[in-house]
């Protein structure tokens, strides 16, 4: 391992040690330096927990403890979009777990999965807590979609695939 | 009553509501100004006097919890509890979307009177516009000095970090929350110590929710005697509620506690949806039970919701269900949220949420039997913190829709049992065999008159279980 090239570069190393002084261990910083990771590679490979555990200085046991806690971290890289359907209660009374069905039977995908173009991964989720739009989603860059039905599905897919919106929306 | 004047939702109307300059024109910042000019056991007790109770789920006085953290401390840790993940809940995704400063100010005036100089929000990861917006938020703030060091002159220094979560549901219960901070998995820990005492970083630590945050600058601006006398006894203050499932309009709105799941739906949710009547509501997220259709009447505060067999009033996410809902759908929606979000530390939890899943999963798919709801409410019964099994309140929350359906929709239940028998999807012989034990070998053991008992031979177990007997 010694030899092998760094997944996590300096500046990213950085990054992460820019966040010390908000906590008193260093520890703390795992799920921060989870998420970059994630938001970098769209996975967290163990390479990049060794790394992490390595400027955390914690064992790579600590990090993986903590990272396969969350069902949140993939090992292997997801679509450029990951978006969630919600398939709790009130989303569910309004059609929801046949919606998640219906986007993945459009995409020829199972729930979890990402199409083959690697642009979109789509999920389930418990409550997004944006019940308002229910039965509703939620893309990881921050877009909203709901209450849907097929047809509004189908666009949400499409608008989607296009790529990643991350731009501040000031309400929902 | 007088009419109600809405406080924590008054700028939401506006245009650029989240921003510094129209929360400052607005009188922002004023009640956190007069609060830094006094003294923090004033503010304490002024919070204690006005009886906030935690808009969180537990409804544990506010004031009071403060006082447990112990005199001589030398640092303390604010936590706000912004995981919000109980299902229908989202009151507190439009606070810090729509007005964030109002939020910090709360923060603000807390932190000063627990005399804690670092605040953590812990935010669900899924609130990525409020992440976006509460961030630009703190930087305003701070760049104006209601953030930083010596605040106002006053010599209290304070500042808020955001921290993100991973899509946890248990990492909302408080010392999940702590232990996720921490960096580690977010199990809950047993209690006491109470975070009072040791909390995050073992150090004395505040976790409270963003609303009740949200309630302490008009605490502060107005007085206690004003905030009690907005609500019911025992529960004073205003509260957002939200409503969502089968209404015509899904909302969140403020209103004095209080007010009945009827109101919500006819005066502000427009009412069922297609013209339909309410079956029952679940009051208050899905961990607090269900109530139905003539017990739409019971006010929604801290009090009232123990009357017809509720939790309590939990997050006051109100979620209603139409005439054509099937309690079967309810009972399977809640069993799989629960068996997913279980931590997975106390067995009964672990192991009750999941089996509980199966049960109601089979009974959906035409396997079910009449005392399989007996063993059902069996299991309700005996999980959780109240019977005194588990950890934490997820499992009591498992429990309870369960409780309450058995309770009050048995019929229902029963006549689904009956009405969909599909053959594939029944516990055989084997199963039920596995289930109650095996014993002599003639069967007489197996209490179950309709199916046949399948008596497993003794040459099969053996060769399950191949390990020589010692000599
Ligand atoms: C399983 C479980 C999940 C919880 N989730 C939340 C949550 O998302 N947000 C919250 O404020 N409180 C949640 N709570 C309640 C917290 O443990 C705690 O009581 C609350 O944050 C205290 O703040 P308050 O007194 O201001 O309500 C949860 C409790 C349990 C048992
Ligand atoms: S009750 Fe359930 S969720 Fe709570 S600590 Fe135990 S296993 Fe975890
Ligand atoms: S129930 Fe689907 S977003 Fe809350």
């Amino acid at each position: 391992m010694a030899n092998e090239p760094k997944l996590l570069s300096e500046a990213m190393r950085e990054e992460i040690r820019a966040l010390f002084p908000r906590y008193p261990s260093k520890r703390a910083v795992t799920l921060p330096a989870l998420h970059m990771v994630q938001e970098r590679f769209r996975c967290v490979p163990y390479r990049a927990m060794a790394e992490i555990a390595e400027v955390l200085e914690i064992t790579p046991a600590e990090v993986h403890d903590t990272m396969s806690f969350y069902g949140f971290f993939p090992q292997a890289p997801i679509g450029d979009v990951r978006v969630w359907v919600c398939r709790s209660l009130s989303c569910m009374l309004r059609g929801g777990d046949e919606l998640l069905e219906h986007a993945c039977h459009r995409l020829g995908i199972e729930p979890g999965q990402t199409t083959p173009d690697g642009k979109l991964t789509v999920e389930f989720a418990e409550c997004l807590g944006i019940c308002d739009h229910a039965p509703a989603a939620l893309a990881d860059d921050g877009r909203v979609y709901g209450p849907l039905d097929e047809a509004t599905v189908n666009a949400m897919l499409d608008e989607l695939k296009a790529g990643r919106k991350d731009e501040v929306v000031t309400s929902s | 009553m007088a009419t109600f004047e809405p406080v924590l939702t008054r700028n939401w109307g506006l245009p650029d509501s989240h921003t510094l300059r129209v929360y400052e024109s607005r009188g922002g910042y004023q009640a956190a100004r007069k609060a830094l000019a006094s003294d923090p056991d004033s503010i304490v007790a002024t919070v204690k006097e006005s009886e906030l109770r935690g808009r969180g789920g537990a409804g544990f006085p506010t004031g009071l919890k403060w006082t447990f953290l112990p005199k001589d401390r030398k640092e303390t840790f604010m936590c706000i509890n912004g995981d919000e993940s109980e299902p229908a809940t989202f009151n507190n995704r439009i606070i810090m979307e729509k007005d964030p400063h109002m939020f910090l100010e709360g923060i603000l005036i807390s932190c000063f009177a627990t005399k804690a100089s670092v605040a953590y929000i812990y935010l669900r990861f899924e609130y990525i516009n409020a992440y976006r917006i509460l961030e630009r938020a703190i930087a305003e703030a701070r760049a104006a000095g209601h953030l930083g060091k010596n605040i106002y002159g006053s010599g209290f220094d304070l500042e808020i970090y955001l921290h993100r979560g991973a899509g946890a549901y248990i990492c909302g219960e408080e010392t999940g929350l702590i232990e996720s901070l921490e960096g580690k998995r977010g199990w809950p820990r047993i209690k006491p110590p109470f975070p009072a005492i040791e909390g995050a970083f073992r150090k004395p630590t505040v976790v409270n929710n963003v609303e009740t945050l949200l309630c302490v600058p008009h605490i502060i601006e107005r007085g206690a005697s004003w905030f009690k006398s907005i609500g019911v006894p025992k529960s004073y203050g205003p509260k957002l509620y939200t409503v969502s499932g089968h209404v015509n309009k899904q909302v969140c709105v403020e209103l004095p506690l209080g007010v009945t799941t009827r109101q919500l739906i006819d005066e502000h949710a427009g009412g069922v949806w297609k013209g339909r009547k309410a079956k029952g509501a679940v009051p208050g997220g899905i961990s607090m039970g269900l109530l139905s259709a003539d017990e739409l009447d019971v006010p929604l505060d801290f009090e009232s919701l123990r009357g017809p067999g509720c939790l309590g009033l939990g997050t006051a996410a109100v979620t209603v269900m139409d005439d054509q809902t099937s309690i079967v759908d309810y009972l399977y929606n809640t069993a799989r949220f629960f068996a997913h979000e279980s931590c997975g530390q106390c067995t009964p939890c672990r192991e009750g949420t999941g089996w509980m899943y199966k049960m109601i999963k089979r009974i959906r798919s035409g396997g079910g039997r009449i005392e399989d709801l007996d063993i059902l409410k069996n299991m309700a019964d005996n999980l959780g913190i109240i019977p005194g099994t588990t950890i934490c309140g997820l499992a009591d929350g498992a429990a309870w829709p369960f409780k309450n359906a058995i309770a009050k929709y048995r019929g229902e239940l029963e006549d689904y049992i009956r009405t969909h028998q599909s053959p594939g999807a029944r516990v055989t012989a084997l199963q039920e065999n596995i289930a109650h034990g095996i014993s002599a070998g003639d069967g007489t053991s197996l209490p179950r008159a309709d199916l046949p008992p399948t008596v497993i031979p003794a040459s099969a177990v053996a060769l399950r279980n191949p390990r020589p007997e010692p000599a």
